[in-house]
């Protein structure tokens, strides 16, 4: 039996990425496997770890959790398009190089997308309210002090741009 | 003049790519169309297999391939290798790669089939049916001593090894001592965990009959090795390349997984690339598990507390199998006795089987275990001679002046357990300041007076690092005058491309940017050891700092020549060789063209190394004693294990209510010698304080009676997230340079998760006034436990928490055993 197939156009990072992927296909899959952006990582396949959060029309979502089928006409940001458009690192990721918010950077693209929706929203968190906005993210390296601070000098860095 | 980077903060290269989502981690990689795998696992603890069928499975569209054991040849059909065998490992058994005849845990792989990708092969895996006998199964340190049941048929007691180790006559001295005390504690299963599982690639190129493996491990000449020696090859035809490893902390230094095997021997068999990708499931039931410990200890002490006689026997849960041999029950046989010199010492341990996971190095691997029996048992002797906490360990301190100290008795390396340098009297006053140790009865009070309930803890700790038997590094000075660095180990959030371009940059006076270090790549390195055991730092780290002054001389030795000066003369900064005082110098790039003598030349540098332009004609062009290129290599091998050591307090505050378990401060003093980067060593000390944080209040592996492991995902492992970790950690560094190596330094990945159990233990119990001696503790079993010590506390109700959503079997206040103490 061959397994049906749908036509799906996911916008990503600015981009069309036309794709023919089962119903059954993740989001996750889809964009790692079909668009080629390994750097939405997989850390558990459901939706408890957070690496594999990617922003689905500027929330951010579990892409674990999700259909690739459903993605359509939606507009996807993925950590590779976090960048500014120099190509130099985005305010995000500048302040986890600064605060050494990483370390085998696995569950890193998940975080930077997180906090990338959580400052869009309140662009300068209290102390609580930055350990707050990344409290469904799990990382096993760090032990989060330094994800914490990344997220407060993320705040400043976005403030003076 | 070039700053000197060695000890400094500097941000990691490796960011760079991580952060804008170009890592490159085993999953990611794709050479050319790729199958894909997955894995029947055992969904029984203990069963024998009558028959498998798999029949079904070649007619699902996409699937290519099925094996199970009967498909197994040659070495393949062996059992998977007994890595650290050991003489008193007398009953070792390791699995087969896909099971024969018989499945002893949850999660044993038994078929093995590949398909156009990971949904279809998942599909398949369901068409498969096999037909099990039940065995009875042994869940459990209690289970297995009782030996009711067996593990393995032809292993009695289900006792894989009985190890015994002594320093004096402990039991005598106790006899004889004036002061005795009697502890039974426990300590339960975690796991590594990373964010990343395990994940294998394969290539087989016919043409040159050349297999090429992508696998996310802790050793890639480990797995070349296993590889080579189980699929019949030469090991020249196999390359093992370790590409970025989302995190290890153990469980990949295991090797060869079934995986690791089977995948390289589809690729060959299909001549398409073949990739097994473990997901978080798999993770919990296959990949291996560690902690789990009963401990009886027996000691004897004096009226200051000083330990005249430590008698120790403890049962140790290794699972299934016993592919890492016994070095997590050594490493806690050892490493137990601290910074603390017992007059006489005794160990004893049985290393038992249990139809669970098998159990390897997780982080501290057995040093956890054996802080938590020391330290508690310090705990113990204080608080029997109503003296404070501090003052106890201080007399049985080993003193700086007696370094090297002999334990008479022997590591996991099998050399003798000596301690090379330390401070422990400094790291105590240290920790205390930090804490606020002093103060501390003070705070109580004020806390009191609010009806808020607070206690200290304190744990110390001595961690053998940098094991051998080697590592070695390769330095290659370009004609660009950029220096390309490998070393064969590998690497898992570490930073080493960071921390090893630091001793590079120092060593030749090159900018950092110019270097660029590789791991874990046989083709670059091929002999190597691994990453474990904190000794990535000390023996790549050394090797390195070697094999640059190897490239270093060579340079010095040829700019000499091309500047008619003498070697004294020179100085290498900034990336120039310069006749020291004088403007006369040589770019390090020109000194590796001058290195290569030439026939033909490609740019206008390489011109001078060309027949006509250098060299004696009387001469042969490169000397019989040398060798072209501008390159260093060399080897580091210590005689023994270099022990750091640290300190941790913790204050927390214990819901009067709900038993909700607070931290409130987290202190940590540490020595792992001279720091080659700050930021790095606390990161590594802040990852290991919270991986301590969850074994100690949140992490358990529930197995129910029948060997189902009841709360394998991440909605029930409860790992903690940034809430539930201290919002900052105080450290203070000690700096007691290693004597051993060349750089002063000892291995700090480890340290930050080696006292948790210990010192949370100890800071509940002063909170609470009742002996602590079962860990995990969760507030549920902290309830429990406050209602048998109070029994006529009146009934409060418990708010639902996070940490009671895993509910304990047994009962719970059984787990924490009272302190027996005699005084003669």
């Amino acid at each position: 039996m061959t397994e049906e197939t749908h036509d799906v156009r996911l916008h990503v990072n600015g981009a069309t990425y036309d794709v023919s992927v089962p119903p059954r296909r993740l989001l996750s899959d889809a964009l790692r496997h079909d668009c080629g952006l390994t750097g939405t990582h997989v850390g558990c396949e459901h939706g408890v770890c957070g690496a594999c959060t990617v922003l689905v029309d500027g929330r951010p979502t579990r892409s674990c959790l999700m259909f690739a089928v459903s993605a359509q006409d939606t507009e996807i940001t993925t950590v590779e398009g976090l960048t500014n458009p120099d190509g130099s690192l985005g305010p995000v990721q500048q302040a986890f190089l600064e605060c050494h918010g990483l370390q085998c950077g696995f569950c890193t693209p998940g975080f930077l997308t997180t906090i990338t929706a959580g400052l869009a929203e309140n662009p300068s968190p209290t102390r609580d309210e930055a350990r707050e906005m990344i409290a469904g993210n799990l990382c096993r390296c760090t032990g989060y002090q330094n994800i914490v601070k990344a997220v407060e000098r993320a705040a400043e860095l976005g403030s003076a741009t | 003049m070039t700053t000197k980077l060695f000890g400094t903060k500097v941000n990691r290269v490796e960011d760079q790519r991580f952060l804008r989502g170009r890592g490159r981690y085993v999953d990611d990689v794709l050479p050319g169309p790729t199958l894909h795998a997955a894995v029947l696992r055992s969904p029984h603890a203990h069963a024998r297999i009558r028959a498998i069928d798999v029949d079904a499975v070649l007619d699902i569209e996409g699937v290519h391939a099925v094996w199970t054991y009967d498909d197994l040849t040659g070495a393949m059909a062996e059992p998977l290798p007994l890595l650290i065998p050991h003489p008193t490992l007398t009953h070792g058994r390791t699995q087969y790669a896909l099971a024969k005849d018989e499945v002893n845990y949850v999660g044993e792989a038994i078929a093995f089939v590949v398909a156009e990708d990971r949904y279809v092969a998942e599909d398949a895996l369901s068409a498969i049916v096999v037909d099990y006998e039940f065995l009875p199964p042994v869940v459990g340190i209690a289970a297995a001593r009782a030996a009711t049941n067996l593990v393995h048929d032809d292993v009695p007691g289900n006792v894989g090894a009985r190890m015994e180790q002594e320093n004096g006559d402990a039991r005598a001295a106790i006899a004889a001592a004036p002061h005795t005390l009697t502890l039974d504690l426990d300590i339960e299963r975690s796991a590594c965990m990373p964010m990343e599982g395990r994940g294998t690639v394969a290539r087989w190129d016919p043409d040159s009959a050349r297999l090429q493996v992508w696998t996310s491990t802790q050793t890639s000449t480990g797995v070349r090795a296993a590889v080579a020696a189980k699929l019949g090859l030469d090991l020249g035809q196999v390359d093992v390349i370790t590409p970025d490893v989302g995190g290890g902390f153990g469980v990949k230094i295991n090797h060869p997984w079934p995986e690791e095997l089977l995948v390289p021997l589809a690729a060959r068999t299909l001549g398409r690339p073949v990739k097994f990708t473990e997901d978080r499931r798999e993770h919990f039931i296959s990949s291996a598990h560690e902690r789990a410990q009963v401990q009886h200890i027996e000691v004897g002490y004096d009226d200051e507390g000083r330990i005249l006689g430590l008698d120790v026997e403890f049962w140790h849960d290794h699972g299934a199998y016993t592919p890492y041999g016994l070095i997590v029950p050594i490493i806690t046989s050892t490493q137990l006795l601290g910074p603390y010199k017992p007059a006489n010492y005794r160990v004893v341990f049985e290393s038992l089987y249990t139809n669970t996971v098998m159990v390897t190095p997780y982080r501290g691997a057995g040093r956890p275990q054996g802080c938590y029996a020391m330290e508690r048992t310090m705990d113990a002797i204080a608080k029997d001679l109503g003296k404070d906490r501090t003052e106890v360990r201080a007399v049985n301190f080993i003193q700086p002046d007696e370094f090297p100290y002999e334990h008479g008795l022997v590591f996991q390396d099998g050399r003798p357990l000596t301690y090379d340098s330390g401070d422990y009297p400094a790291s105590l006053e240290k920790i205390k300041k930090l804490v606020g140790w002093d103060e501390f009865e003070q705070f109580r009070a004020e806390m009191a007076a609010e009806g808020r309930r607070v206690g200290i803890g304190l744990a110390c700790y001595v961690e053998g690092t940098g094991v051998g038997p080697y590592e070695g590094a390769h330095v290659h000075i370009e004609t660009s005058g950029k220096v390309k660095v490998a070393t064969g180990l590998t690497t898992q959030g570490q930073g080493h491309a960071t921390a090893f371009a630091q001793i590079v940059a120092d060593e030749l006076g090159v900018r950092f940017e110019d270097v660029e270090v590789v791991t874990g790549d046989t083709r670059r390195m091929p002999y190597a050891v691994g990453t474990f055991a904190s000794r990535a730092a000390v023996m790549s780290g050394s090797a390195i700092h070697l094999a640059a002054k190897r490239a270093k001389e060579k340079a010095l030795r040829i700019a000499a020549d091309a500047l008619e000066a003498s070697v004294e003369d020179l100085e290498l900064a900034e990336g120039k060789v310069t006749v020291r005082g004088t403007d006369t110098s040589i770019d390090l790039g020109t000194v590796a063209v001058l290195s290569n003598p030439l026939r033909y030349a490609f740019d206008e540098a390489s011109k001078a190394a060309t027949q006509f332009s250098v060299g004696d004609p009387g001469k042969p062009p490169v000397a019989e004693d040398d060798e072209p290129g501008l390159e260093g290599k060399d080897f580091y091998s210590p005689e023994r294990s270099t022990f750091a050591s640290g300190m941790h307090a913790v204050i927390v505050e214990t819901d009067p209510l709900t038993a909700e378990i607070r931290i409130l401060k987290y202190a940590v003093v540490h020595d792992c010698g001279h720091l080659i980067n700050p930021m790095i060593v606390e990161g590594q000390i802040h990852g290991g304080v919270a991986q301590g944080v969850g074994g100690a209040l949140y992490e358990r592996m529930a197995y129910d009676e029948s060997g189902q492991l009841l709360n394998a995902s991440f909605m029930d492992f409860l790992m903690p997230y940034a809430s539930e970790v201290p919002e900052s950690i105080d450290i203070d560094h000690l700096e007691t340079p290693s004597p051993l190596n060349p750089l002063g330094i000892k291995g700090a990945g480890e340290a930050g998760v080696i006292p948790s159990a210990a010192v949370f233990a100890a800071a509940i119990e002063d909170a609470e006034g009742f002996p602590i001696t079962a860990m995990p503790i969760s507030p549920s079993e902290l309830f429990a436990l406050r209602k048998r010590h109070a029994p006529v506390v009146e009934e409060v109700a418990q708010r639902p928490s996070r940490n009671s959503s895993v509910e304990e079997p047994r009962d719970e206040a059984s787990r924490n055993h009272p302190t027996r103490s005699t005084d003669r």
